[in-house]
């Protein structure tokens, strides 16, 4: 029996220790929003933060997690004082700014990119949008050209942006 | 949001699947809930050529629970109603493909179907198909288009062709075409080549099915829910109403879930019939590279005949495409490569013609741009080729020589109104700045060379000749009790925004707020033909179907209530008019306008001769490009790209950026680093390791310029946007690398490789 | 079902190693995992991860120690690492991307041994050992007789690795490394090299070459060190070092690269390290 922090709430799944993150989350857990894009480590669509970093779920086995906490896209969000849901500044900023086009890779560039925002990656010296640019660099997007990504991210990380609206 | 007509049009509205998608709960098929599903696997051929004698199972393996289909077990001819299958090939413009080879049938590349497996769980059915071994007899393959053409072994009729063209402007034959040329001051001659491209969707290709009301529904990952439902009929053998295709939240398709779903969804449907319920296949990343279609690889040989002025008298071009081993889409690919092949260039005497070949490579097919981008690679390069022998700028030439109003194409078509090149060539001007210096050390210390290139091109919107007409694409838009809106067609969304463009379309037409406006997915039993999602007509063509649908609807429901007394905004009259019984249209349930497409005044195509108007309009883009190269290791650098793309009217600025800017990404990868190796007729590097793309720290920052020269036949003057971004930046960075190097690069992608071998040589 | 082991110190870890010699030692996954559904499954696995002992990077007056669980993200940002070993944080900035740097180890590229381990050659110029702990006790080998061949090694069935031991490079130690990948990120490696060159009163007194992606395991390149030793760092010294790669490396053409092109750019990269302890 495997024991999980997922999106702050304990999830106990029976499965063997070699099963990959990715389809626990999927198969056992329901929780799609986590894509499958290649199963070699190359695209990133898997991404999820464990411990709060973020990882490539299809190279992760279950095993491993047991006692771990994972965030996936489902856990970006947090709900409002009226019950709405409050998006992530990484996911407002890429609806609004044209971020994610057939969607199949957003949920683990807003996953890698949340971490990115929230933590101090993209401070300091240095432009930032190279920053973002090598940063991001595990996740493959076939759609955007990455351009309106880089401006999503960028935006979602500037302070002004830390005070949220709604969705 | 502003409710007056056409408001929504033009403005960034955000995506209406944007927040489903940012949140993950778009729900693409692996992620429904199919109960009591089992998982489909494929067993593939694993030779380029030969027959399939038959198929082993491993004694020693515990096939309980597994179902192993081949076509021999089908009742082929029974049709569905029977219990039985239809007929055994891919319905799409020949018979060619079977759907799965039938036992002593030949074949024709790696990574051909031979038989299905089904099993309860994933792992099951893949362990099931390591204990299958088919039983195969190799014989030569036909590996290169000359071998093709050779015609020693017989792929495809007597001489490998699936296809040939021929378009002749200003002459009658060759012998006059030859004198034509022979007046020419100077002939730039060269061959161009184009390597496979993979379209590297990142939702792999993913389809379901299950029986349902007597006959079958399919769902799945696609481009053209009509393209599948057709194949699906013949391959049933049953009507229209036995069969349903539903397309569900699709993640990417790039022209490549255009026709390999058709194939998908048979096999879905086989192992459904075989297992009596529910049956999906999701193909691995590795599976997916080796064995659906990519992009032809082209040879061009072009001839530029040019006047001591740089004008051009004479354009002759040779066109050939390796088809790969099944005609699938390759006559349309390659009749889009050929109408392109001369280029936006004035020319009154030229010939283009085009060959598509068959081969024992995996069927090559649709992909973005569909052919054009191959030809345009040719003639850009040659066109610089000409303005270097000239001693004119590049960009200085092009605006020399380029169509405009009043001009006539390769197929005779005058160009009356919307001719973006006096805008395009404007707009590079305006941002291009001075050209990067021309020598450097970088960051490690060793010494670049810098250069810039530029591409100027054309693409033809819709579908080409009297395609449309053919088709006669229908969209409904219709109000629903609620007092909201509904826009029906088969377009489908897989990125590129349909569903939000059709809603600001529609809105704008009802002068209602886009948020009253809901796009369903498209499914066969639910949306009329609007024909297939391709060919950049989707915005142009169903968005002008969608916005006279909407428009007459409006005037239905304003006529009801002026006549009725009732009053208040669009949403309450329709609510109002649902209340009136009698007014309600039987067959939609409800108030629905239908329209069809009528074809914009004076278009002619001659389809024999292959002249006429190609297209009912064309956009116009230019591409500037910067890149450096590291003598050390040859990489190459791409330090600007500049993309100016007519669209028309932009309906949606930041959707129509993000096509562009995608479309560009695509090219630029394609020029410089994606590359397909075939071995043995065998994709050699069928993994996202080794088959790859670019990732964010490849591409410089993108300067997007969105020009605007509107189609009056267009919705708001909107025209296509898909595939032009597509076409001109491969040839913009070989234009680049000469620049840079003095060498000249006519096969792509240059690869660091590519120019080590060339500077070794001394090229230079 | 797989059974599951997370060791919480190296003694443990040592001992469930010995006990199960058939399962798998695990540590970030990143080459282990790829592909898994299609690889066999493992009567069990005993993860490295988490464990303390293997985890954190330690420095002596003259080493620095890394512990071989530590993940290229930790050993990007340590200041002494930073400082000391510029190459190595270069490299590891290029293996893969953030979330492979988040879970791969160091002791993991070391024992995958891939032509194409991307912190190979750096610890070959940097001349680094390794820590061995099995039931038998603890050896250090010097790392630039670990590898012995196409992905094999001197590590023994029991053995674990616990540590790299680096020493500290002095002022007057020259450190270069260039990737040159199928991309400018997340990409495999087609040529690398590494060097660490000694320059006393313009003149180089030694040099030490790890070249990658031009052999079957990584290599130093040993006529070339001698081709550099004891000459200024000048074009000729360059062309000389050039010449003499040339006489000891024949790498191979396969699907990401081709041979000509392979000793081509490994000779402009050395000669290119010497210039630049040259101009420095
Ligand atoms: C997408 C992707 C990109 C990559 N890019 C690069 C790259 O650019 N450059 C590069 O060099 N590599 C790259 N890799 C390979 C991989 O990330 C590295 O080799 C990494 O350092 C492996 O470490 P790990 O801890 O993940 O290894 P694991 O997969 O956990 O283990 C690898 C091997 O090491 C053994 N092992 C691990 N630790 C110990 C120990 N302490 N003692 C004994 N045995 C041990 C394991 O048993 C196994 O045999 C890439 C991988 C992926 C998936
Ligand atoms: S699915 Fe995990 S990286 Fe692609
Ligand atoms: S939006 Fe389609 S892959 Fe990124």
């Amino acid at each position: 029996m495997i024991t999980i922090g997922v999106n702050g709430e304990v999830r106990t799944v029976e499965v063997s220790a070699w099963k990959r993150l990715l389809d626990v989350l999927r198969e056992d857990l329901r929780l799609t929003g986590t894509k499958e894009g290649c199963g070699e480590g190359e695209c990133g669509a898997c991404t999820v933060l464990l411990d709060g970093v973020p990882v490539n779920s299809c190279l992760v086995a279950a095993g491993q997690c047991d006692g771990r906490a994972v965030t996936t896209v489902e856990g970006l969000a947090r709900r409002g004082i009226d019950g709405s849901t409050v998006l992530h500044a990484v996911q407002r900023e890429l609806v609004v700014r044209g971020g994610a086009q057939c969607g199949i890779c957003t949920p683990g560039i807003a996953v890698c990119a949340a971490h990115l925002c929230d933590s101090d990656a993209l401070a300091g010296p240095g432009d930032a949008r190279a920053k973002v640019r090598e940063l991001l660099a595990g996740n493959i997007c076939r759609c955007t050209g990455y351009q309106l990504i880089v401006d999503a991210v960028i935006a979602a990380a500037s302070p002004a942006s830390n005070q949220e609206g709604g969705s | 949001m502003q409710t007056q007509s056409g408001g929504p049009v033009g403005q960034s509205v955000p995506r209406v699947d944007g927040v489903a998608k940012v949140t993950g709960t778009a729900r693409y098929l692996d992620d429904l809930d199919l109960p009591g599903a089992q998982h489909g696997v494929t067993v593939r051929s694993t030779i380029a050529h030969g027959t399939f004698d038959g198929l082993d199972r491993d004694p020693a393996f515990d096939w309980t629970g597994i179902t192993v289909v081949t076509a021999d077990q089908l009742g082929w001819g029974k049709g569905l109603a029977a219990g039985g299958f239809g007929e055994n090939y891919i319905a799409m413009l020949d018979t060619d493909q079977p759907a799965l080879l039938p036992m002593g049938g030949c074949i024709k590349h790696v990574d051909e179907p031979l038989a299905l497996v089904a099993a309860p769980t994933r792992a099951r059915a893949l362990a099931a198909r390591a204990a299958l071994t088919p039983r195969q007899t190799a014989k030569p393959p036909v590996l290169t288009v000359d071998d093709a053409l050779a015609a020693d072994i017989k792929l495809y009729k007597d001489d490998n062709v699936f296809k040939s063209f021929l378009i002749r402007k200003g002459h009658v034959d060759d012998d006059e075409f030859e004198i034509a040329m022979a007046g020419a001051a100077t002939v730039i001659e060269g061959t161009y080549e184009t390597g496979a491209q993979e379209q590297m969707y990142i939702e792999t290709q993913a389809m379901a099915a299950w029986p349902d009301a007597g006959g079958l529904r399919i769902a799945g990952s696609m481009q053209c829910p009509y393209y599948v439902h057709k194949a699906m009929k013949v391959l049933l053998g049953c009507g229209p109403d036995e069969v349903a295709v539903a397309q569900t939240v699709t993640g990417g398709g790039f022209g490549g879930k255009e026709e390999y779903p058709s194939m998908l969804a048979a096999h879905c449907a086989m192992l459904a019939s075989a297992v009596g319920g529910p049956v999906k296949m999701v193909y691995d990343r590795d599976e997916d590279i080796a064995a659906t279609t990519k992009r032809h690889p082209s040879r061009v040989r072009h001839r530029l005949g040019l006047r001591s002025d740089g004008s051009i008298c004479a354009i002759d071009v040779d066109v050939i495409m390796d088809g790969g081993a099944y005609l699938t889409l390759s006559p349309v690919v390659l009749s889009r490569g050929v109408l392109h092949a001369a280029g936006p260039y004035r020319c009154d005497v030229t010939r283009v013609r085009g060959r598509a070949v068959a081969t024992n490579h995996p069927p090559h097919g649709a992909f973005r741009g569909f052919g054009a981008p191959q030809t345009t690679f040719a003639y850009e390069r040659q066109i610089d080729k000409a303005a270097s022998h000239h001693g004119v700028a590049p960009w200085e030439f092009r605006d020399r020589h380029a169509l405009r109003a009043g001009d006539t194409t390769a197929t005779g078509q005058l160009l009356e109104a919307s001719v973006g090149t006096d805008d395009i060539i404007r707009a590079i001007r305006d941002v291009a700045g001075a050209a990067p210096a021309r020598d450097g050390i970088n960051r490690h210390g060793a010494p670049v060379k810098r250069g810039r290139g530029f591409a100027f091109y054309f693409h033809g919107a819709g579908f080409t000749g009297s395609g449309e007409q053919r088709l006669a694409g229908r969209a409904t838009v219709r109000a629903t009790a609620d007092g909201r809106f509904e826009v029906l067609a088969s377009s489908t969304d897989m990125g590129q925004g349909a569903i939000t463009i059709f809603t600001q379309i529609a809105a704008g037409a009802l002068g209602v707020a886009p948020e009253l406006v809901r796009v369903p997915d498209p499914a066969t039993d639910e949306v009329p033909d609007s024909g297939p999602t391709v060919a950049s007509r989707t915005c142009m063509v169903v968005g002008g179907l969608v916005e006279r649908a909407a428009r007459t609807l409006r005037l239905r429901i304003e006529a009801w209530a002026d006549t009725a007394g009732v009053k208040g905004d669009l949403g309450a009259l329709a609510a109002a008019m649902f209340g009136r019984k009698a007014e309600l249209d039987p067959q939609h349930g409800g108030i629905a306008e239908t329209v069809q497409y009528e074809p914009p005044p004076g278009i002619h195509w001659d389809d024999a001769t292959y002249t006429g108007q190609a297209y009912p309009c064309y956009g116009w883009a230019g591409c500037l490009v910067d890149v450096e190269v590291d003598l050390d290791t040859r990489e190459v650098a791409l330090l600007r790209c500049v993309h100016a793309v007519d669209v028309g009217k932009a309906i949606n600025p930041v959707i129509v950026k993000g096509q562009i800017e995608g479309g560009t990404v695509q090219a630029l990868g394609w020029a410089v680093l994606e590359n397909i190796v075939y071995k043995d007729g065998r994709v050699a590097n069928a993994n996202m390791t080794n088959c790859i793309v670019p990732t964010f720290a490849d591409i410089p920052e993108l300067e997007t310029v969105i020009v605007e020269c509107p189609y009056p036949f267009g919705p708001s003057g909107a025209k296509g946007v898909g595939e032009i971004p597509m076409d001109g930046p491969a040839a913009a960075v070989a234009n680049a690398l000469g620049d840079a190097l003095g060498v000249a690069f006519d096969r792509i992608p240059v690869m660091p490789e590519d120019i080590a071998r060339a500077l070794r040589r001394g090229d230079a | 079902m797989t059974a599951y082991l997370r060791p919480a110190t190296l003694a443990e870890a040592v001992a469930a190693r010995a006990a199960h010699p058939d399962w798998m030692v695990l540590a970030g996954g990143t080459d282990l995992m790829v592909n898994a559904n299609h690889r066999p499954e493992p009567p069990g696995i005993v993860d490295l991860w988490g464990c303390a002992d293997l985890r954190g990077i330690v420095r002596s007056p003259d080493t620095l120690r890394i512990a071989a669980g530590t993940p290229w993200l930790e050993i990007i940002r340590h200041p002494d690492v930073n400082k000391h070993l510029p190459i190595l944080v270069a490299a590891a900035r290029e293996i893969g991307a953030m979330q492979i740097q988040a879970r791969g180890t160091i002791g993991g590229n070391i024992v995958t041994s891939s032509p194409v381990g991307d912190s190979l050659p750096v610890l070959l110029a940097l001349d680094a050992s390794l820590d061995l702990a099995s039931p038998r006790g603890r050896r250090i080998v010097p790392y630039h007789e670990f590898c012995t061949g196409y992905r094999t090694t001197r590590l023994a069935v029991d053995e674990l690795i616990a540590a790299v031991i680096i020493p500290l490079p002095d002022a007057a130690t020259h450190l270069s490394w260039r990737k040159v990948g199928t991309r400018a990120a997340q990409s495999i490696s087609k040529v690398m090299a590494a060097a660490a060159i000694h320059v006393e009163d313009g003149r180089i007194v030694w040099a030490r070459f790890g070249l990658g992606a031009v052999a079957a395991r990584p290599i130093r390149a040993v006529a070339a060190e001698h081709a550099a030793a004891r000459r200024a760092p000048d074009a000729a010294t360059a062309r000389a070092v050039g010449d003499a790669l040339a006489g000891e490396i024949t790498p191979i053409s396969d699907i990401r690269s081709a041979a000509d092109y392979r000793l081509e750019v490994a000779q402009n990269l050395l000669m290119r390290f010497v210039l630049n302890a040259g101009r420095a």
